[in-house]
């Protein structure tokens, strides 16, 4: 018998059940958390810390932190959007992001939190890193430079497709997604139906020659700022 | 303003304005004082092409515009055409042909307007000699407000025709390999069938300030920059102009075809480019000619001198005046781009107009996909001339090879000749560099509507400057702006 637990977030009380990730309960009530590595269906990773709330006073993921009773959660706070801002400035710097040519463009999560924030140029100096592209693939392309090791395709490609194509290799700045054979993705089982290629957030992971299909205006995120969609189903009370 | 000393002279002089993009003049003067030689400089690197290698083939249509905020459409089209090749996709459905036309001719309406009112007017309407501060686009709004407006709502008309059918007013996506990925809604057909009237009768008049100027200084303009020249472009089979499609055609100075209907994939079996150590610019020349005199004009004076006729009616009618002031043959007066550019802003508009009551731009056949090739090349008229995109990639579908030769880079060696041409007309051996005579210079550059940035395929902004050689090489003067 499931038991209802009662939180506030920035002050507003909401409903929640037990087990529910902080994240989830916001999600239902209609709150949006700003997320990049969390993706509902997949388990909770932890990784981008774009969701960071402040839960009873002390930071945490909303992505991993379950709700407990009472719980007092502020989201939308100074401070802690401007600790998100940094978080996405870090991310374009760190890779090779050319939004404007980018066929994710305006289906791009990384883009829409920028938008949201109101980001149009990062504050931080520019990595350059050298990065490669995997083409090798007959229908799927890997892009590294605009990887963002939100380990979405891992988890998806393990959990639901069953087939463990992608992990992460290396450590620190080195850290990347590999693929399961010696160096190229046409050498693995991966195949274009698979589930992992909607789970990248960004233009990493791509079936090959479906770009720029969808007209600009009718993209994902050209009307409504990413969030939106949570915002306006969401049950608020 | 010019200080002179008992050896030399110092040239204290603003640098080329009113050029889209960026670039340097040289001027070298021998031990008389005369001018020995001219030449437009490009300071940029050529990184676009390298940059793009390795990159998956589809994405070019929407990167290689970014060589270029002035003609970005002319790019994209250009690329879409060349990658169409690579899927086999170069017989688009008309509904396709249709859109990328349309937004072509928007382009060259929009880029042709900006250009004659916003860059070249205050040129005609106030006199070479005219002082900087009153020969500006803020004057032209000042004193002939109704031309300033046209020029602004002309340009707004071409852009909306882009937003329409590439989703943007610049760096927009429509095109795809083997198609496009959106047709014209009624709702913007209509929108943009409300101002079309109004945009062909100010395209009436425009012809008709370029014509009424190039005439009455017609003994001015035979020698101003002017020289005898190949001229070169895409013609359609029956020897119509057309600005989006077909084959090759060159003619020599008197008209003379050098090849014809030349197949866009044999380019290379016909030109050739050749590179200078001085500039970044290449040179390309025809190749049964050879480097010397192989060079050749692009651009609507080239257009109109290489079509047999224009298949619009009011543009027909205008392009049989153009042409009768040289008794029918190739007219090479650089001072006549500008009355051909408003011919070919008539044409565009008379273009628009037909395309907008084809019912074929509501269809829903967007793309055709056939067999796939590792090698593509496409070739359209873009504002400033012919422009070729090719391309080859591996079997991973990456680009290995880029080239592209854009309008600027054709209309090098032009250019080089009208500036050598002005500058011993006009400045060698004077005792004073005067204002007038150095914008001369500018006048003769600016006739060609040159866009630096992307003949340099540069990826940042560069500074123009003007420098004064003595026969020793020593630099007299340098002056630069930044843009
Ligand atoms: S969404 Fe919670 S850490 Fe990434």
């Amino acid at each position: 018998m499931s038991q209802t637990i009662t939180l506030k977030i920035d002050g507003v009380e909401i409903k929640a059940q037990p087990g529910q990730k902080v994240i989830e309960a916001a999600d239902a009530a209609g709150v949006y958390i700003p997320r990049l590595c969390h993706k509902p269906g997949l388990e909770p990773f932890g990784s981008c810390r774009l969701c960071t709330v402040l839960a009873n006073g002390r930071p945490c993921s909303a992505c991993t932190t379950p709700v407990v009773e009472g719980m007092v959660v502020e989201n939308e706070t100074e401070s802690l959007q401007n600790f998100r801002k940094q978080i996405i400035e870090m991310l374009f710097v760190e890779g090779n992001h050319f939004c404007m040519f980018c066929e994710k463009s305006g289906n791009c999560e990384l883009q829409a939190v920028a938008y949201r924030f109101g980001i149009t140029a990062p504050t931080f100096p520019y990595q350059w890193p050298h990065r490669e592209v995997d083409a090798s693939h007959p229908d799927i392309l890997i892009d590294h430079n605009r990887c963002i090791l939100c380990g979405r395709c891992v988890r998806t490609s393990r959990d639901l497709d069953g087939k463990h194509v992608f992990d992460f290799v290396g450590r620190g700045c080195e850290k990347k997604i590999g693929v399961n054979a010696d160096s190229r993705l046409a050498d693995t089982n991966a195949d274009i139906s698979d589930q992992a290629l909607d789970a990248c957030p960004v233009g990493a992971l791509l079936r090959k020659q479906t770009a720029y299909q969808t007209p600009i205006g009718q993209r994902l995120y050209d009307l409504e700022p990413i969030g939106s969609e949570i915002e306006s189903t969401g049950n608020t009370n | 303003m010019v200080a002179t000393t008992n050896k030399t002279r110092r040239v204290v002089i603003e640098p080329v304005t009113r050029v889209e993009g960026h670039g340097k003049v040289t001027i070298l003067l021998d031990e008389d004082n005369k001018v020995q030689q001219a030449r437009l400089h490009i300071v940029e690197f050529r990184g676009f092409e390298r940059f793009i290698q390795g990159r998956p083939f589809w994405e070019m249509p929407v990167a290689v515009q970014r060589l270029c905020g002035i003609c970005p459409v002319s790019h994209h089209l250009c690329a879409a055409k060349a990658v169409d090749w690579l899927v086999g996709g170069e017989q688009l459905t008309p509904t396709a042909e249709k859109i990328r036309r349309l937004m072509h001719y928007g382009q060259m309406f929009q880029s042709h307007s900006l250009h004659f009112f916003h860059l070249c007017s205050p040129d005609l309407l106030f006199g070479f000699d005219a002082d900087p501060s009153i020969r500006n686009i803020l004057s032209v709004a000042a004193k002939f407000p109704e031309l300033g407006k046209q020029g602004i709502l002309m340009r707004k008309y071409g852009q909306e025709i882009i937003q329409a059918t590439a989703g943007k007013k610049i760096h927009g996506t429509g095109a795809i390999p083997g198609g496009v990925n959106k047709n014209l809604s009624l709702a913007e057909r209509d929108a943009l069938l409300k101002d079309l009237d109004q945009m062909i009768e100010w395209s009436r008049g425009a012809v008709k300030i370029a014509k009424d100027y190039t005439v009455e200084h017609l003994e001015m303009a035979k020698t101003f920059g002017s020289f005898d020249s190949n001229h070169l472009s895409i013609i359609r089979a029956d020897g119509a102009m057309d600005l989006y499609h077909g084959g090759l055609r060159a003619i020599d100075k008197d008209g003379n075809n050098i090849f014809d209907h030349v197949d866009n994939q044999n380019y290379l079996d016909y030109l050739a480019e050749e590179v200078r150590d001085w500039s970044y610019m290449k040179f390309p020349f025809i190749k049964s000619i050879g480097p010397e005199d192989g060079w050749y004009r692009v651009g609507p004076l080239a257009r109109l001198n290489t079509c047999d006729f224009i298949d619009t009616p009011e543009a027909e009618a205008a392009r049989q005046e153009f042409m009768a002031v040289t008794d029918n043959k190739p007219n090479n007066l650089t001072l006549a781009y500008h009355w051909a550019r408003m011919i070919e802003v008539l044409h565009s508009i008379e273009k628009i107009d037909q395309l907008l009551h084809d019912s074929d731009l509501q269809g829903t056949d967007l793309v055709v996909r056939g067999e796939r090739r590792q090698e593509g090349i496409g070739i359209l008229e873009a504002p400033r001339g012919t422009l070729f995109h090719h391309y080859r990639i591996d079997e991973n579908d990456q680009v290995t090879m880029c080239n592209l030769i854009v309008s600027t880079t054709s209309n090098n060696e032009p250019m080089n000749r009208a500036v050598q041409r002005v500058a011993e007309e006009y400045i060698s051996e004077q005792m004073e560099i005067t204002e007038g005579m150095l914008n001369r210079v500018e006048v003769a550059i600016r006739a060609y509507d040159p866009c630096l940035s992307c003949a340099t395929h540069a990826m940042g902004k560069m500074p123009l400057e003007i420098t004064l050689v003595d026969a020793e090489g020593k630099v007299l003067d340098k002056r630069s702006k930044s843009a």
